[in-house]
């Protein structure tokens, strides 16, 4: 090895590297910065349901007495189940945008380790969630007067816990799309949607058939949106509820990493690393 | 060996780099290169033995030595929005690159990309981005520099461009480079051992020199052509 080499190797790597997750997610903002097509469309289709939903929930509050005293729990429903929704989509799309621009072997080969890429896409898809849902909110509050932060602390506890379930359901999407490639693209945009009915997300638990109840009880997220009616029209914060989901997500999450790990593990074992594609 | 399924891509090969040397991959589209070189890399997991690089088994101590090492081909892209400048930032980084800006600007210099740090990766022509692609894999100066038909798709004249600065990176930092090519100048020109396979198998392992005066030709083209066509081992057996 040459006196010059020796001077000026790169440092070797350590186990978790911020400069690593820092590049990685410097790597995200510099495309996010690059394309208002983008930053658009993180605003557009939110902002579009919020005023169906409120409007919608405006009307029947006029005639009817139970959604009057309930005031503001569809558009709470709807701003907590984007947290979940866009929370999935956004570490999946950034994770997809590796796919895209074929770039995946590149990171594959370098020093960046799984945890570190998974960290990355975490903290992205709270930016990217945050990039479209605090203007929605905003929106909530001046047509509608529904202010999402007053809820306060709850809402810290709702949001903790519907992210953990976003993250472990991305983990999950984006190695079914690393062992599969981009035919399994589809997964990461539809696959929340499975829990739209089941989370009971604008009605109670007691809506479903028994049996039904039973797995939704499993979902974390049921937790959430139960914990925000009891909040929204008892007046009463279930700590039980979000101890539970937490509890819950501690094994979701789990599962998502684990599945993650042995998908990738796949990958380089079938080739589908080097291929990156279809 | 590497059997995907029911196909066997690389069939028991075995072979050691000398440190500091340029060899080349030579085979038809199939024969296993591109795989073999995946499996250095740690991208791909031997069905069967065992791939060590710098003393570390691929791909299960990969990351002792990832950092040593760097690969570059056309097929793998770098985000087509990012410029020059970003993405060789973030690579640079992931790399753990000390000096990252002192880096990137001595790379431009050494390159010809100064004028294009700040352009889109995605509008430049595909020369301008092997050049980048080939800035990517020297960041970190690896002393394992794995390169998959690194001038495929380049005209003669910036082939010939890339191959200079290749075997200058050799020369100075002393790297130790494996090459997969199809290009029967370009690896006339800066290997000196060549490694054939064919349907999975090294068919052949020698100097070019040596290769081309067993099989009595007069490039490495029609080596390449006779070992194709099966009838390297018929000529071998004449003589």
């Amino acid at each position: 090895m040459s006196a010059r080499r020796a001077s000026r190797e790169p440092v070797a790597p350590a186990a978790i590297s911020l400069a690593r997750i820092g590049a990685m997610v410097a790597r995200y903002m510099y495309l996010l910065r690059s394309s208002w097509p983008r930053l658009l469309d993180l605003i557009y289709w939110p902002a579009v349901q919020m005023l169906m939903w409120g409007f919608l929930q405006l009307y029947i509050s006029q005639n009817a007495g139970f959604f009057a005293r309930a005031g503001g729990t569809f558009i709470g429903a709807l701003l907590l189940w984007d947290i979940l929704f866009r929370g999935q989509l956004g570490f999946s799309i950034s994770f997809l945008e590796e796919m895209w621009s074929r770039n995946l072997a590149n990171l594959m080969i370098s020093p960046l380790r799984p945890v570190e890429f998974v960290i990355a896409l975490m903290i992205m898809s709270v930016v990217r969630l945050a990039i479209g849902i605090v203007p929605v909110t905003l929106l909530a509050i001046s047509f509608f007067g529904f202010n999402l932060f007053s809820l306060g602390l709850a809402l810290a506890a709702f949001f903790v816990n519907l992210m953990l379930t976003s993250w472990a359901v991305g983990i999950f999407v984006s190695g079914l799309v690393l062992r599969n490639g981009l035919g399994a693209e589809n997964m990461a945009w539809t696959i929340m949607f499975i829990l739209l009915p089941l989370t009971c997300v604008y009605y109670p638990v007691t809506v479903l058939p028994g049996w039904l109840q039973h797995v939704a009880w499993l979902l974390p997220p049921t937790y959430v949106f139960e914990g925000m009616r009891a909040l929204m029209i008892d007046h009463v914060f279930r700590l039980d509820l979000m101890l539970q989901g937490l509890a819950l997500n501690a094994v979701w999450f789990a599962a998502g990493v684990a599945g993650f790990l042995a998908l990738l593990k796949s990958a380089r074992t079938s080739g589908a690393l080097m291929q990156g594609g279809e | 060996m590497k059997i995907y399924k029911t196909t066997t891509a690389v069939a028991g090969i075995s072979f050691a780099l000398r440190p500091g040397s340029i060899t080349a991959l030579l085979g038809g589209n199939g024969a296993g290169k591109t795989t073999t070189i995946a499996m250095i890399m740690g991208l791909i997991e031997p069905t069967s033995g065992h791939v060590a690089v710098l003393g570390a088994r691929m791909p299960r101590d990969r990351y002792r030595v990832l950092h040593r090492m760097n690969f570059e081909s056309p097929y793998v892209e770098m985000p087509r929005r990012l410029t020059v400048r970003q993405n060789l930032k973030v690579f640079a980084r992931l790399y753990g690159v000390a000096d990252v800006a002192e880096r990137i600007a001595e790379l431009a210099a050494e390159l010809d990309l100064v004028d294009l740090l700040d352009r889109q990766t995605g509008k430049l022509s595909s020369g301008q981005r092997t050049r980048v692609a080939l800035a990517k894999a020297l960041l970190n100066r690896p002393e394992v520099l794995l390169l998959d038909e690194p001038t495929a798709s380049l005209d003669p004249d910036t082939a010939d461009w890339v191959r200079a600065r290749l075997e200058r990176y050799r020369q100075i930092e002393g790297a130790t480079v494996l090459l997969a090519s199809h290009n029967m100048v370009e690896v006339e020109r800066l290997c000196e051992r060549v490694i054939i396979m064919k349907r999975g198998e090294i068919v052949d392992d020698d100097a070019p020199g040596a290769l081309l005066a067993r099989y009595g030709r007069d490039s490495l083209e029609q080596v390449f052509l006779d070992v194709a066509r099966g009838q390297g081992e018929a000529r071998e057996a004449a003589q």
